[in-house]
């Protein structure tokens, strides 16, 4: 079977202005597919080429093995949500959802029946007579869902829906869309600058940067795996420690060596990587620096830190600490013995941790 | 066929404007300052011959008074109507109950016809029956106000009529100014105890520039072309006294034939209108841009 | 202590602010006199005989009510060689104005749609050149344009006026949808793009509907622009298609007969209902379309 979306080489300029270079994505039936990236980085843009809403300059783009390059929005078989959510604010929440059946001249009989089926789906069944300016925030991105819904495309494609939230409204819409797709099997591509939403949405995630691709990989690749600095900092909250260090090989392995601000350097050995070059930075996640009292299992090794900083958060209490020269950050559990000023055994988990080269920034490991 | 036509509707839509645009008023503007530079008399010729037309303008004393009338009545008007819708505007900002009622009568001359504004002027201005005799009528047997049949005096009556109309028209911009300025700053200043006038000195009206500005452009362009005013008024008597480059040029155009002097005259106003226009657009413009 | 001073200080202001209060108004109504008396004088001397206005003066009322000047100004006044009022002309504006507002707006909204949320290179050029247009003064197009109507054959035709205005009025209007237009998110038009409405159906059935507004103001404006104008109803009108603006400069230069100032003034009054009325219904818009029209975005 074709993929439901390809996009090969896809390049886009404003002028001489490159904003997309080199795009090159597929996705299969049922996936989610997420581009994540900070503002400005062309995830919008790939979203309204994706939807024919803006030329592209050259490339190929397919939907369900269809060429649809030069094809018009109206013709992909698409349907889109938007930021604003984009209701039409002088038609009822019903003319909203049926406007784009009306405009394909589908039978009243059939337009009233998927109406009342969204309708139920989306439970927005006492809002159809309401104009747009009546409704909630929440109530209007319902409405914006139905209208795609309604359309039962080939490609869902959402810009942001959610970013005109308040924050525990856009986590209840979150998990609703996760449901909504799970249920229908349907193929989505959603638009986000919350590496969170990304997280917990995608099958598959292409994390963006100045119009160009960093990395496409499940959230489990991107978020262990980051394949430069940038996605590594950029995907995980808090984000990944990227500390400077020197590497050396030695009889089991390779001997890294992070530099303390008072006192000897840490050294710790990494058995499962080998050739590293000398100046490296290694990136390790919060969660991979724990209580050495607490500890788990895994390829642990252990080191004396000074904490400075201490803050509880609940569940975790991040520690914060110097190394390398960089504030360094460790998610130990919420019964830490860690104090501000006093110095802690901690673990890192060397089995997990990432390895960059200083000058381009890429994965090394 | 369909796809191109899909693509190009936002385009076809305009053309037919841009068309427009480009010949009724760039082709005309290009049209008559070509025939400003030639011997054009009551048909236009298109042999090019200098600055005659120009030349020929400058030597006129018909016109050497309508342009200076142009800068006399220009800059009583802009001054006077600014300054007279900044009070009024500042006056009706003091929370004024009836402010709706006050504001709807100093802004209706702006709905009447600069032909309907003329007559009742002519008719209360007229010496014979109008202002002048009745307040002889109230025993002022010495009052005289014949400024509309003098000739040194008549062009202040169209500055006086022109105020009349466009003053409320100033008001309504400065009051949208007044009310645009941040109240917290106001505030601010109440409570610093800065007194009322102060505060309109010190601080809200610097913060207007823009609407002085604004305000400047329309009023300069209202005063260019002023034409059925004077007709209205004086038909550009007595004489020539008050005649400004807008009647000039139609006198020229229309009743003696003289076309060459019709476009040259023509081409001077559109000059000195582009001379404050352009920059204020462009200003404009590219603000928005940015 | 500081109290104790403070508080005589504040009755003094009291008493200075009751005055202050009083003088305000006093003002206000000043000037509120300065603009209203024109519009007594009109329509008291409208009212008055001839005879009246000879011994009375300028600011009596009427002591005897006629209608006669307000039935010659309509019918009989002349304007020239004719002798028939203000009312052909009168409906000669009306001919005039109401296709030319129809159409210049129609124009104009799809322009200003165009412009504002169908962007394409030259489209900005494009709103340039039409802004540009709203400035020149006519004067410069006055003497090409007299050609050209001539060479359409439109010379002294009500057309050819209605030609005029909608050409002359285009800047504005589209000034004024585009500056509305602009304002409206352009998700809604991709929304609808990808809802599969083309140009037209987005026109009519998304931004025709939300634009009522701006079309009150547009029509206003346009509708006040062109009844009230006069240049060009003088330079391209013929003896049976002016319109009432430069009948009613005929009538009070006419040099036939003596001057009656009555029907003058009557004529005035005619001449300007139709704006006055529109301005009384609907200030508001007009004021809005004033506003707009000077000041840019």
């Amino acid at each position: 079977m074709a993929p439901i979306l390809e996009i090969n080489n896809l390049f886009k300029n404003y002028g001489s202005v490159e904003i997309l270079k080199d795009i090159n994505v597929a996705i299969e039936q049922g996936d989610f597919l997420v581009l994540v990236g900070p503002s400005g980085c062309g995830k919008s843009t790939l979203l309204n080429c994706i939807a024919g809403l803006e030329p592209i300059t050259s490339g190929k783009m397919a939907i369900d093995g269809q060429d649809m390059t030069n094809v018009s929005p109206k013709d992909r078989d698409i349907a889109m949500v938007f930021q604003s959510y984009a209701l039409y604010p002088t038609m009822t929440v019903a003319k909203n959802i049926t406007f784009g059946m009306k405009v394909r001249g589908i039978d009243q009989a059939v337009q009233d029946e998927k109406l009342a089926h969204v309708a139920k789906q989306l439970q927005i069944e006492p809002l159809l007579n309401r104009k747009p300016g009546q409704l909630s925030g929440g109530q209007r991105q319902r409405v914006a869902m139905g209208r795609a819904l309604v359309r039962d495309p080939k490609l869902f494609l959402f810009d942001e829906p959610l970013s005109n939230l308040d924050a525990k409204l856009r986590v209840e819409m979150r998990t609703e869309i996760k449901a909504l797709h799970q249920r229908l099997g349907a193929s989505m591509v959603y638009v986000t600058h919350d590496q969170i939403e990304a997280m917990t949405l995608a099958t598959k995630i292409v994390v963006m940067k100045g119009g160009v691709i960093q990395q496409i990989g499940t959230p489990a690749e991107i978020y262990n795996r980051p394949a430069n600095l940038f996605v590594a900092d950029f995907m995980g909250s808090p984000a990944m420690n990227l500390i400077p260090a020197r590497t050396k090989a030695n009889g089991k392995g390779m001997q890294v060596e992070i530099a303390r601000k008072d006192g000897d350097p840490i050294m710790l050995t990494d058995t499962r990587n080998r050739d590293l070059p000398e100046n490296v930075i290694i990136g390790v996640r919060p969660e991979d620096i724990a209580d050495a009292s607490i500890a788990r299992a895994g390829e642990t090794q252990e080191a004396d830190c000074m904490i400075d900083i201490v803050e509880p958060a609940g569940a975790d209490t991040f520690a914060v600490m110097q190394l390398g020269g960089k504030h360094v950050t460790a998610r130990l559990h919420s019964e830490t013995s860690a104090a501000a000023g006093a110095s802690q055994r901690l673990t890192f988990d060397l089995g997990k941790v990432s390895y960059f080269e200083p000058e381009t920034g890429l994965r090394l490991n | 066929m369909t796809k191109w036509l899909e693509e190009n509707t936002p385009k076809l839509v305009l053309a037919p404007s841009f068309i427009i645009v480009l010949i009724f008023v760039y082709g005309f503007i290009a049209w008559t300052a070509w025939v400003s530079l030639t011997r054009s008399r009551l048909l236009p010729k298109y042999e090019i011959d200098g600055f005659i037309q120009y030349d020929r303008l400058f030597a006129s004393p018909r016109w050497d008074t309508a342009f200076t009338n142009l800068f006399v009545f220009g800059f009583l008007f802009i001054v006077i109507a600014m300054i007279l819708g900044l009070i009024l505007a500042i006056l009706l900002d003091q929370n004024i109950r009836t402010e709706g009622a006050i504001r709807t009568i100093y802004l209706y001359p702006m709905a009447l016809s600069m032909i309907v504004t003329g007559t009742a002027w002519k008719w209360i201005l007229n010496p014979g029956l109008g202002l002048e005799a009745t307040v002889r009528g109230w025993g002022f047997e010495t009052f005289t106000f014949d400024w509309l049949v003098n000739p040194e005096m008549a062009i202040y009556t169209i500055v006086i009529a022109a105020i009349w109309q466009s003053s409320g028209f100033v008001m309504a911009l400065f009051l949208a100014g007044l009310r645009s300025v941040d109240q917290e700053i106001i505030k601010a200043a109440q409570v610093d105890g800065i007194p009322t006038w102060r505060v309109y000195t010190a601080i809200i009206i610097p913060s207007m520039a823009p609407i002085f500005l604004s305000a400047f452009i329309v009023l300069s362009h209202l005063a260019i072309k002023s034409f059925d005013l004077v007709i209205a008024l004086t038909g550009g008597g007595p004489g020539y006294a008050t005649d400004l480059p807008a009647t000039y040029m139609y006198a020229m155009a229309f009743s003696r034939g003289d076309i060459g002097q019709a476009a040259s005259s023509a081409m001077i106003m559109m000059m000195v209108v582009f001379a404050i226009v352009v920059p204020y657009l462009y200003s404009e413009l590219r603000s928005k841009d940015g | 202590m500081a109290d104790m001073s403070y508080t005589p200080t504040q009755t003094g202001s009291n008493v200075g602010k009751i005055a202050l209060r009083w003088g305000l108004y006093l003002m206000l109504g000043l000037f509120a006199l300065f603009y209203l008396m024109p519009l007594f004088v009109m329509i008291t001397t409208s009212f008055k005989s001839l005879e009246e206005i000879r011994t009375g003066d300028l600011i009596s009322l009427p002591r005897e009510v006629t209608l006669d000047a307000w039935r010659t100004a309509w019918s009989g006044a002349c304007t020239g060689i004719q002798c028939e009022g203000v009312r052909p002309f009168f409906w000669n504006s009306v001919l005039i104005a109401i296709p030319a507002v129809f159409i210049s707006t129609l124009i104009g909204a799809l322009n200003g749609y165009v412009v504002a949320q169908w962007r394409f290179k030259g489209a900005n050029l494009f709103f340039a050149l039409m802004l540009f247009g709203c400035f020149i003064p006519f004067q410069v197009v006055l003497l090409p344009m007299a050609r050209m109507l001539g060479l359409m054959g439109l010379a002294g035709t009500i057309p050819g006026l209605i030609f005029v205005h909608v050409i002359y009025g285009l800047g504005f209007t589209t000034l004024f949808f585009r500056n509305y237009y602009v304002s409206i998110p352009s998700e809604l038009t991709k929304a609808a793009k990808v809802d599969g409405a083309g140009f037209f159906r987005i026109f009519w059935s998304v931004f025709l509907p939300l634009s009522l507004p701006i079309i009150v103001v547009t029509v206003i404006w346009q509708f006040t622009q062109i009844w009230n104008d006069f240049l060009f109803g003088i330079s391209f009108s013929q003896a049976g298609t002016q319109p009432v603006t430069v009948a009613l400069n005929n009538i009070v230069n006419s040099t036939t007969g003596i001057k009656a100032y009555n029907v003058d003034m009557a004529a005035a009054i005619i001449a300007a209902l139709p704006t006055l009325f529109v301005y009384v219904v609907a200030g508001k818009y007009f004021v809005r379309g004033l506003t707009a029209g000077s000041v840019k975005g």
